[in-house]
This record gives C-alpha cells, structure tokens and sequence, in this order.
C-alpha cells in the first residue's frame, strides 16, 4: 500500500517546522530523510506514525501501517531478549520472534537480560522489533546509532528483505546504508520560514 | 491486551519492579498509628477503619508515578501507541496490573493489620469487601493522573495533588463501610455508593487517560 503524503505542515511544540511538504513512499521502495539536526526529521516520523497531529495537509494509507522505531527502543531491563521481542510480537498479534532473532543474530543474547545488554546490541534488539510487528512501512528514526559495520550490515540486510516482501521504510538517517536503489528526501528545503510560525499552535495546554 | 497484562505483573514481580513498595507503606503506617496515639484501645478501635482506609489510600498514591513514567522514558508508550492495541485497553490493563500489584495485596493484608489497631470483630468482613471494592477505582483514578503528568520531569507531587481530591469521595465511602460495619450498622448505602464510584470511574476514567496521555505524547 503505497502512503501517499500532501502538502503536509508538521509541527513541534506548537511550532511549525516543515511546510509543504509532498511524497509518495511506493511499496518495496525505501526513501532515506536527510536534513541537518533540528531540521524536523524526528518530528515528520512522529507525525506520519500517528503520535502527534499535524497542521495541515493530508496523509494517507498511513492506518495501522507503520511501524515506529524511535531514538529509544522500548525495552525492558528486567526482561529477557526472548521476553521483551514475544512481547511485542503478541501485542501486534505475531508470535514467531524465531526470524526475527535470526535476522539481528540475537541467538546468543536470547536469555540474556535487555538490561545487561550492550548500547549496540540494545539497539539490534529494538531493530528486530519491526519484524515481529507484521506492519509493512517501517518509520525509522537514525536506526544505526551504536551499530558496528557488521551490524549495519545485518541492518541493511533485514530492509532489503523487507522490502522484497512489499515493505516499505522511510529512514533518517545519516550514514550510506548500501541501499542502492533508494530515493533521497531532503527536507531542508521544506523548513518553515518565520512567516508560517506566526499564529499557529497546538498545544493544549497553552 | 493478555500479554502486556502479563508483561506488567512480571516487571512488579522482578527485581527494582516496585511490588511490596505499597506494601511495606501500609505496614510502617499502621504500625506506627498505635505508638503516636498511645495505647488507648477504646480509641484505637474507633479510628482503625479511617487509619485502615487512609494507609490504603496512601500506599496505592505511593505507587503511581511509576504506573505510565517508566514506559515513558524507555519509549514503550510511544510503540503502545502506535500498535493495535487501544489506547484506552492499554491503559486499562496497565490500570488492572497496578490494582493486582499494588490493591490486591492491601485488601489481604488490611485484616492482619486491623488487629494490631483492635478493629472490633464485625468490622473484618466489611473492611476486606470495602477495600475490595473501593481500591480498583484509586487505581484507575491514578491511572489517569499518571496520564496527565507523564513527561513532567519529577511529576510525581503534581500527580498527588491532582489525584488526591478524586480519591475523597473513594476515602468517604470506603471508610463509611468500614466503620458502620465496625459498630454493627447497616452498611449498604455507603457500600452501594462506593460500588458506583468504582463502576463509574472504570468505565470513564480509561477514556479520559487516554485523551490526556495522546495530548502528552505530542
């Protein structure tokens, strides 16, 4: 399903930080966000998986499509590798974690508590999450961050897989991931000017 | 819904997962009563279905803000949120988890320690179905001030004081049964009041924690 983004204004705390901004993200394609820091890559993710509202604009086939990996990666220390993936597989309704154990080569670590896990390995753990959620577009939010070259490799591996299986992603990301056939998105040009941060605001409390 | 359910009640039951922090709290308060009043048992069993009620009513408060704070910082709520599960399920469920953890284990214990404040005999009973009854609703009620302030950095004395004005109608009633109960009195007014605010908490409260925590993920 392809997800189909127009004309959207995100915003962060009320304000807006990217205006205008159009893409269709195709099935089995990956488009690779790039923008310098604070340029509102987060807060596009964020607002495409449903977490925040957004401005203006429309977005669709977004429902119940996304799968969200954020800076954080939701584990939990006192649970096992093992535990905190079947977790996470029974909450989106898929109880195999055997691939997805295989893909980030988490078979030594399975008994292993998240909490004793190193900054990296933490990392392929929250990775291998999106295989057990089932969902189709993964949203990822610099996914690389304290992987070795091996594991980026296992990383980049896991998303061509999926994208041969009619996936799609959308990555921020820094670094080259190898993905050869991926379309680039710079957000740079879509960033709100002072005129749109006039007047605008979201929040609830304020 | 199962599964988080289950993930929950294993990380109470794990170490540092904060099970018995209710637990002992109730135990020091009413330990502690007799020794500040003096060893007047006449008094003391007066006071002991408030004493009772008030330490239950503290012990679960105790807990609260780390019902929805611990799956905010390590991203769980943003990925709940995200998932297929209803927000408001999830709340509910992690709102039934902390009953298990935190109420369950103060209506068992609450006749124990109704010994040591020389509760009259006929008030046992309608001390455990009190508290049986009246402490879902300080969980779900705390669910939704958890949900509020989740993300404020030390949230934990504004999650008090927002929670504690919805508590006093749970504290009246409850501790009502208690005492009526104690002294041998028709119980069935307060009793069928505390039941319909815990009725009607359960089936709001969820939607309202809901609301206010996709307000907070923003």
């Amino acid at each position: 399903m392809t997800l189909a983004v127009k004309d959207l204004c995100v915003a962060r705390g009320g304000v807006p930080v990217l205006v205008g901004l159009s893409f269709d993200l195709k099935v089995g394609a990956a488009t690779i966000l790039r923008g310098p820091n604070g340029s509102g890559k987060t807060t596009l993710l964020r607002t495409l998986a449903g977490l925040q509202p957004s401005l203006s604009g429309d977005i669709q086939g977004a429902e119940d499509q996304i799968a969200y990996a954020a800076h954080s990666d939701g584990l939990k220390a006192m649970l096992t590798v093992t535990e905190n993936l079947s977790f996470w597989g029974h909450v989106f309704g898929l109880s195999d974690i055997e691939p997805a154990i295989e893909a980030f080569a988490l078979n030594d670590l399975r008994d292993r508590l998240a909490g004793t896990l190193s900054a990296g390995q933490k990392r392929r753990l929250g990775l291998a999450r999106l295989l057990v959620t089932g969902r189709p577009i993964w949203m990822l939010d610099e996914p690389t961050v304290s992987l070795d070259a091996k594991a980026v490799e296992l990383f980049a591996t896991a998303v061509r897989a999926h994208l041969a299986q009619g996936g799609s992603a959308l990555i921020a990301t820094h670094i080259d991931l190898g993905l050869t056939d991926a379309q680039v998105l710079d957000v740079t040009p879509y960033r709100a000017t002072s005129d749109a941060r006039a007047g605008a605001s979201d929040e609830a409390f304020l | 819904m199962k599964a988080l359910l289950l993930r929950d009640l294993a990380l109470a039951l794990r170490a540092g997962g904060g099970f018995g922090l209710g637990l002992a709290f109730f135990l020091i308060v009413t330990v502690l009563v007799p020794f500040g009043v003096g060893p007047q048992s006449e008094l003391l069993s007066r006071i002991a279905p408030g004493i009772l009620w008030l330490g239950a009513l503290l012990a679960c408060l105790l807990s609260l803000d780390r019902l929805l704070a611990l799956d905010w910082e390590d991203g769980s709520l943003d990925l709940l949120a995200t998932s297929p599960l209803p927000l408001e399920a999830a709340l509910m469920i992690k709102a039934v988890a902390h009953w298990i953890t935190t109420g369950l284990p103060l209506v068992l214990a609450a006749p124990l320690l109704g010994v040591l404040l020389n509760l009259p005999a006929p008030g046992f009973l309608w001390l455990v179905v009190s508290l049986a009854v009246g402490t879902p609703a300080l969980s779900v009620i705390g669910c939704f001030g958890a949900a509020l302030t989740v993300g404020v950095k030390r949230g934990g004395l504004l999650l008090s004081l927002l929670v504690l004005p919805l508590y006093v109608p749970t504290l009246i009633f409850g501790a009502e049964v208690a005492r009526r109960g104690a002294v041998g009195m028709d119980v069935q007014t307060p009793l069928l009041m505390l039941a319909g605010i815990t009725m009607g908490v359960i089936a709001l409260m969820p939607f309202a924690s809901a609301a206010a925590l996709r307000v907070n993920l923003r």
